[in-house]
């Protein structure tokens, strides 16, 4: 699998983002082109839990970035509000955990 | 181009009530949204009710859709005279990120506004799909990929070659497919669905503003071995009945390298056997589970079904004693 890399090549090495929380609020927003203001609803409702106290002090894991696009296709396509999109995600993400146990993470 | 039937899509009557019309849109957007929906064809099947929607929901677009009459799948040319009568408000396709409706749907409503996002698959399975600006933003814009790697990867760490396409607006504001290659580290012990950042590769600024960055999804190529849960592995040991019964040591290879591993006598198939640290390396690593399957030689030669004979004389083994025994 290893291969030698002529000399100035470069290569590209990126943050892991779900090991340590290190995306910040204005990070979240950009990335997934929402408003701070609607992330906050998102972490009032449970449904993101930043590491920090106040909102500039606030981090988030990598997995943030999915939740947030999935909560804001549910509620523009079906029209669930934050309640629901919070309980379809949950129900969402033990359903993936149990097909991952059962067919190893090959769905 | 071919004629849509948008109210066959939704499955409503041609005179069916906006309310009818909006209840058989949400049902069937739940059925069919790629987030939730196993079906196979979820993803066209919900650019199709999307599609459908847009129109059936906006009178006017609707009034507009009945004058025209046709069946689905016919060849139409939109009447010359179309759109003498009718004004748009809102223009054409107004929300979404994912669709691209059809030709029929963007001759007669027109395409929808604004750049979007662009994405193509290349040999290294990556894709690149740019998020859409907003505002007066400078910040280049992030982009989004996958990278899928192997379960080996994981454990070794790996540099992949990536290459990407994006669109870009070029000066005249024309939007120009761009590829590039990008040399990336994969860096040991990563999990399935971890997202690695590389700043600044993403867009460009504009007016000398930082670009935006890249953030890659890992994904591991399914392997017809392994099982992989977070940091730990599984795998499917096959074993025959003496050696489960009397236990035996093996040579097992995994992701990590080859394993002495040590049966005990008495194993039954099923059991799961822990190799401690043996997963995905990580603080902690990740563990490699190894589950027994009994598998029972045929009984092809005249040697094999005698001693199976001689075996059933010899043991009193009941397989079906917790059904209530022999018969049962």
């Amino acid at each position: 699998m290893t291969r030698h890399i002529p000399a100035g090549e470069s290569v590209l090495e990126g943050d892991n983002l779900d090991e340590r929380p290190l995306l910040t609020l204005g990070d979240l927003c950009r990335s997934c082109t929402v408003h701070a203001e609607w992330v906050i609803e998102l972490v009032d409702e449970g449904i993101l839990t930043p590491a920090g106290r106040y909102h500039e002090q606030w981090r988030f894991y990598g997995s943030s970035l999915t939740r947030v696009r999935t909560v804001r296709r549910l509620q523009r396509d079906l029209g669930v509000n934050l309640a629901g999109a919070a309980l379809a995600l949950e129900l969402m993400e033990e359903l993936e955990a149990l097909r991952r146990r059962v067919d190893g993470g090959s769905a | 181009m071919e004629f849509k039937d948008y109210y066959a899509v939704l499955g409503v009557e041609r005179d069916a009530t906006q309310e009818e019309i909006k209840r058989a849109y949400r049902k069937l957007a739940r059925k069919y949204h790629p987030d939730v929906s196993r079906e196979t064809d979820a993803e066209a099947q919900f650019k199709a009710l999307g599609e459908a929607y847009e129109v059936l929901k906006d009178p006017e677009k609707r009034a507009a859709y009945d004058r025209l009459g046709g069946r689905e799948g016919e060849r139409f040319e939109p009447p010359p005279d179309w759109d003498a009568g009718f004004e748009f408000s809102g223009g054409g396709y107004t929300h979404g990120e994912s669709a691209d409706f059809s030709d029929f749907f963007e001759t007669l409503f027109g395409r929808r506004g604004g750049r979007g996002g662009f994405s193509g698959f290349d040999a290294g399975g990556g894709f690149e799909r740019g998020g859409r600006a907003h505002g007066q933003a400078l910040h280049g814009e992030d982009h989004h990929a996958k990278v899928l790697i192997e379960l080996e990867d994981a454990y070794q760490g790996a540099t992949r070659t990536l290459s990407l396409q994006s669109a870009e607006l070029d000066p005249q504001g024309y939007l120009r497919p761009r590829e590039r290659t990008l040399k990336v580290r994969i860096p040991k012990g990563v999990k399935a669905g971890q997202r690695i950042r590389l700043a600044g590769q993403g867009g460009a600024g504009v007016n000398g503003a930082a670009a935006g960055d890249l953030y890659l999804e890992v994904e591991f190529r399914p392997h017809p071995r392994y099982r992989v849960d977070g940091r730990d592995v599984a795998v499917t040991l096959p074993v025959a009945p003496w050696e489960a019964a009397l236990g035996t040591t093996l040579a097992l290879t995994t992701p990590g390298g080859e394993v002495t591993l040590k049966v005990p006598a008495g194993a039954v198939g099923g059991r799961r056997l822990r190799l401690k640290g043996r997963g995905i390396p990580g603080t902690p690593p990740g563990d490699l589970y190894v589950e027994l399957m009994l598998v029972t030689p045929p009984a092809d030669n005249e040697a094999v079904a005698a001693a199976y004979r001689q075996l059933a004389e010899a043991s009193a083994f009941d397989p079906r004693a917790e059904l209530g025994g022999n018969g049962s």
